[in-house]
Parts: structure tokens; sequence; C-alpha cells
């Protein structure tokens, strides 16, 4: 495929920059998500994955660069115009993030009721079908405290695409999972992209199971794009920094080792 | 100069929140219509502020009644005017009992509750995820919150001041023998609706306003970790009680004069 017959990607990110006070986040990153496809965005804890998908949901402004989403400016909208942006786009948190005080039906009818003026019975038969996707209609008198962690982030799911949305964020979908959940929810993503077409964007470090579902990888570190391409090229990757961290490899670029003084003076020093 | 410094710096930090609080407020009164216009969202928040301290309320104030009453007998008695019970134990909790007792037994019991709620929820992305549905979090959670705090502290202090009455009447008439006739109309007679009730009411709305809104600022700005939501709820409690005890003393000198 070449760069002009490419479809225009549905978000385009391009020199982003971005810090928590002296903590440099992003330095300069370009990503693009194209349309329809399945994108991880991979790196180690504390990169700033979740930063970045606050950015594109417009809760968090980048320091300059720019952050388009379906042709919009995502830092420069007006919160109303950033609102009606947002419900097209669905979000599933690393916790769920669902309301503790609402049972399992009222959670995933929230953004039903919300923001559309449908009659009850409507928004019940919605409900049901979103729950009946993920398997859980049968759990929906039940409160958010009674779920197991992977029954919680399937409800984040339905929740997340109640409203049918254009493209669907996930925060670290598989992490602390047990395999059983890992594939209900890796069926579950890839199951919403074909049938429904929805774009997804993963952000993981979880390698097998995203390299088996993903269309294209992005592999972040230290603020910058380190490799991407889809995953089997980017197995072929040159980066000694990509090949530790898809191979899990202890030592390398990254170092097993919190920076300290020398080992040897360390011991034999009495302060520090 | 170590202690200059350290001065000037608190001072800052001090400013930034009051300043960072009284823009919090705007934004909070900016969703108010919201709420007035879904009045279940306030229904469900007075009955669970409300309703919930109704209790402690009640209890505290007729304990605080019946000590008035025993404490007052004992003084009033050595000058043969234990007639002047009732106007005593009345004005005492309508002026300040009432108002200032209330305040604060409704800071640790709805204002510390409410901080820990709204903390809990920004600590577990709850608000986050209601702001990525494009809802704000501010009117749906924030506004109604404060409305319903602020509308409750005036009822809840005006049950403490009768129960506190009740209580007075328990022991001074019931006990120890005061005529309930002069109880009565001595306190008809000298507690004056303008000069002593409505301003009893003023001060408990003033009080309920500044614990409401220390309360939910306290929450919703919360370091968003289990430790963070601990201390933003003992704040809401101490700056609550300071607060409700110094306005008192401003307000009382405003109303009941002498300064
Ligand atoms: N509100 C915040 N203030 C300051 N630093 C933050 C804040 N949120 C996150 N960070 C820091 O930014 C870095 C990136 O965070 P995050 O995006 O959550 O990482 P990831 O999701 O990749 O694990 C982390 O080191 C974190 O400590
Ligand atoms: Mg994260």
């Amino acid at each position: 495929m070449t760069a002009s017959d490419r479809p225009e990607p549905l978000v385009k990110i391009r020199d982003l920059h971005f810090r928590f006070g002296a903590r440099v986040i992003f330095d300069g990153a370009d990503i693009d998500i194209q349309r329809g496809k399945i994108t991880t965005i991979m790196g180690p804890s504390g990169t700033g994955k979740t930063t970045l998908l606050r950015m594109i949901g417009g809760q968090l402004r980048p320091d300059s660069g720019s952050v388009l989403v379906d042709g919009l400016e995502v830092p420069k909208l007006k919160t109303d115009e950033l609102f009606a942006l947002r419900k097209h786009m669905g979000m599933m948190f690393q916790t769920g993030a669902l309301f503790t005080g609402l049972t399992i039906f009222e959670n995933v009818a929230y953004p039903l009721r919300e923001h559309t003026k449908l009659p009850e019975a409507m928004i019940r038969d919605l409900v049901l079908i979103k729950l009946q996707a993920v398997g859980l209609r049968g759990a929906r008198n039940l409160m958010p405290a009674e779920l197991s962690g992977g029954m919680a982030r399937r409800v984040a799911l339905a929740r997340a695409v109640a409203l049918d949305p254009m493209m669907i964020m996930y925060d670290e979908p598989f992490t602390g999972q047990d395999p059983i959940t890992v594939g209900v929810i890796m069926q579950l993503i890839r199951h919403l992209n074909e049938s429904l077409g929805i774009t997804s964007i993963i952000v993981s470090h979880d390698v097998t199971e995203v390299s088996a579902i993903s269309d294209y990888i992005y592999m972040i570190s230290e603020g910058k794009v380190v490799d991407h391409g889809p995953p089997a090229e980017l197995k072929q990757s040159r980066s000694d920094w990509v090949q530790q961290f898809l191979q899990a490899l202890p030592d390398g670029p990254v170092p097993f080792q919190y920076p300290a003084p020398d080992y040897r003076a360390d011991l034999l020093g009495d302060g520090g | 100069m170590d202690w200059l410094q350290s001065l000037g710096r608190t001072g800052l930090i001090l400013f930034e929140r009051l300043g960072r609080g009284h823009l919090f407020l705007l934004r909070v009164f900016g969703g108010m219509s919201d709420t007035v216009l879904r009045p279940s969202l306030l229904i469900a928040q007075m009955y669970s502020i409300g309703v919930l301290s109704f209790t402690i309320i009640a209890i505290s104030g007729l304990n605080v009644g019946m000590v008035l009453g025993l404490q007052m007998y004992n003084t009033l008695v050595d000058f043969g005017a234990e007639d002047s019970l009732g106007q005593v134990v009345a004005l005492s909790l309508v002026r300040e009992l009432g108002p200032v007792v209330a305040a604060l037994l409704f800071a640790g019991r709805a204002g510390s509750a409410l901080t820990a709620e709204i903390g809990l929820m920004k600590a577990t992305e709850q608000l986050s995820g209601m702001e990525m549905m494009a809802v704000d979090p501010i009117k749906r959670v924030v506004a109604p919150r404060f409305l319903a705090g602020m509308l409750s502290m005036p009822l809840l202090a005006a049950i403490f001041s009768a129960v506190g009455i009740l209580g007075g009447f328990f022991v001074g008439v019931g006990l120890l023998g005061v005529d309930s006739g002069a109880f009565w109309s001595q306190m008809q007679a000298n507690v004056d609706l303008r000069e002593d009730i409505v301003n009893g009411v003023i001060k408990s709305f003033v009080f309920g306003f500044v614990a409401t809104w220390i309360a939910v600022y306290e929450g919703y700005d919360t370091v968003p970790t289990t430790e963070g939501v601990s201390r933003s709820t003992t704040r809401t409690v101490v700056h609550s009680a300071f607060a409700i005890l110094a306005l008192d003393f401003v307000l009382t000198a405003l109303m009941f004069g002498g300064i």
C-alpha cells in the first residue's frame, strides 16, 4: 500500500510533547490509528500509555503537538464540542471504573439515560443486548463489588459500547487476569472490531496476547516511538530495545539495575 | 531565615488552595441549574446527607438541652430566677449551640462521608469514567451534593434546637420543678423571630454552605490514592470545624453586636 491510497487515520498524533511537572512523558511522538483496525500501543509501565489515552480523550492537554481525532484538533475543542466527540468514543479503564453505587444494569444503562431520550423498554432491550454480548446478562442485578476483576472489565466493555462508538480505547485489558478471562476479553475485542468495524486502541504490555490480535503495534519508550509495524514485522525489528521487550529479557538496553553508585564502593562505604 | 521561607511557602500554598477552591465553587454554581432541572438527584442526596444525619443530631440535641437545663437551673436558682429557664435555654440553643454544634456534627457525619465518597470515586476512576462518557461530574456528582448539604444544614440545626428545648424542658420542668407555664411563656415573650431565630437560621445556612463546600472540594481535589482520600477526609473535619468556629465569632459580632 502506498501512502496515497491509505485512508485518513482516525487518530493522528504529531510531534506530541507532554510533561508532568519536570518529568518528560512524551518527547515528540507521532502515532496513527487506522480506521477499523486494532492498533496497540506497547511500552513498559509508567511510560505514559494511560496518559496518551487521556490526551486522545481530551482529559489532558499536550504541551505542544497535535492530536487529531476524526479530523478534530482535540486540545483546541470547547467543552461542549469535546463532550459531543466523547459520545463517539468508548473507554475501558484499567480498573473498570464502574459506578459502585449502581447495579450492573444501571451501569450499562447510564450513558443511554444521560444521552438519549429513549423509552424505558428500549433502554432495557439495549442494555440486555450489550450484556448478552459480554456474557453477563444474568448478572444484571449484581453490584460491582460482587464481580470478579474479569467480569468487571466485561461490564465496563458493555458500558463502553452502549452508545455504539466509532472507537474504543482499552487500558491494559489483560493485566492481572486469569488465562480464561484473557481469552474471553481477546475474543470480545476482536468480535467488536470485526463485526461492528469499531476502531480499537489497546494499551498493553502483554506481548503474546497483543501480537495475536493487533493489526499494528507501536512500541514507545521514554517519550518516543521506538518502532512500529504489524506484529510479524516488529518481531524482525533491529532495535535492541524492541527485542528485549518482545523476548522479555531481564537485561539489555533497559538495565536490570536501577541507577546506583558502584556496587563495591557501596558495600565498603558507610554512607548513603 | 528558614522560618521566613517556610512561612512564605506555606502562605503561597494556602492562597493557591483558596484560589482553586473558589474557582471550583464557581464551576459548582455553573452546574447547579442541572440539579434544579433533575430534582431526583437532589432528593437522593438530601436523603443521604440530611435524613441519615438526623439520629446523631437529635440525640446530641437532646443531651445538650438536658445539660443546659441542669446547668442554667443551678445558676438561676441562686437569684430566684429559675422561671427564666425556658428563655435562657431557648436563646442559647437558637442563637449559638443549635447552629454551631449541629454544624460541627454535620461536618463530622455528613461532611466526612461526602469527602470520602467523592474522593473514592476519583481514586477508582469513576469521575474520569464519567467525563469520558461525556458527563460532567461537577454537574452530576458535586452540585447535587452541594445543594443538598446547604439546604439540609438549617433544617438539622432547627431540629437540634427544637429537641434541645424539649430536653431542657424535661430536666427543668420534669425533674427540677420549674413551673411549666413560666418556662414556655418566658420563652415566648423573649425569643424574637427576627433577632434570634432568623439570625440563627442565617448562621446555620452559612455554616452549611462552608462545611459542604470544604467537603466536596476536598473530595474532588483529593490525591487519588487510599492515603490521599484518608487525608482529605481528616482535613474536611478539621478545616470545617475551624471555619465554623471562626465564622461563628464574626457572625455573632455582626448580628448581636457589641463590637
Ligand atoms: N496526575 C499525575 N501527576 C504527576 N505524574 C503523573 C500523573 N499521572 C501519571 N503520572 C506519572 O506519569 C507517568 C506515566 O503514567 P501513565 O500514563 O499512567 O503510565 P502507564 O499507563 O504507561 O503505566 C508515570 O510515571 C506516573 O507516575
Ligand atoms: Mg496505565
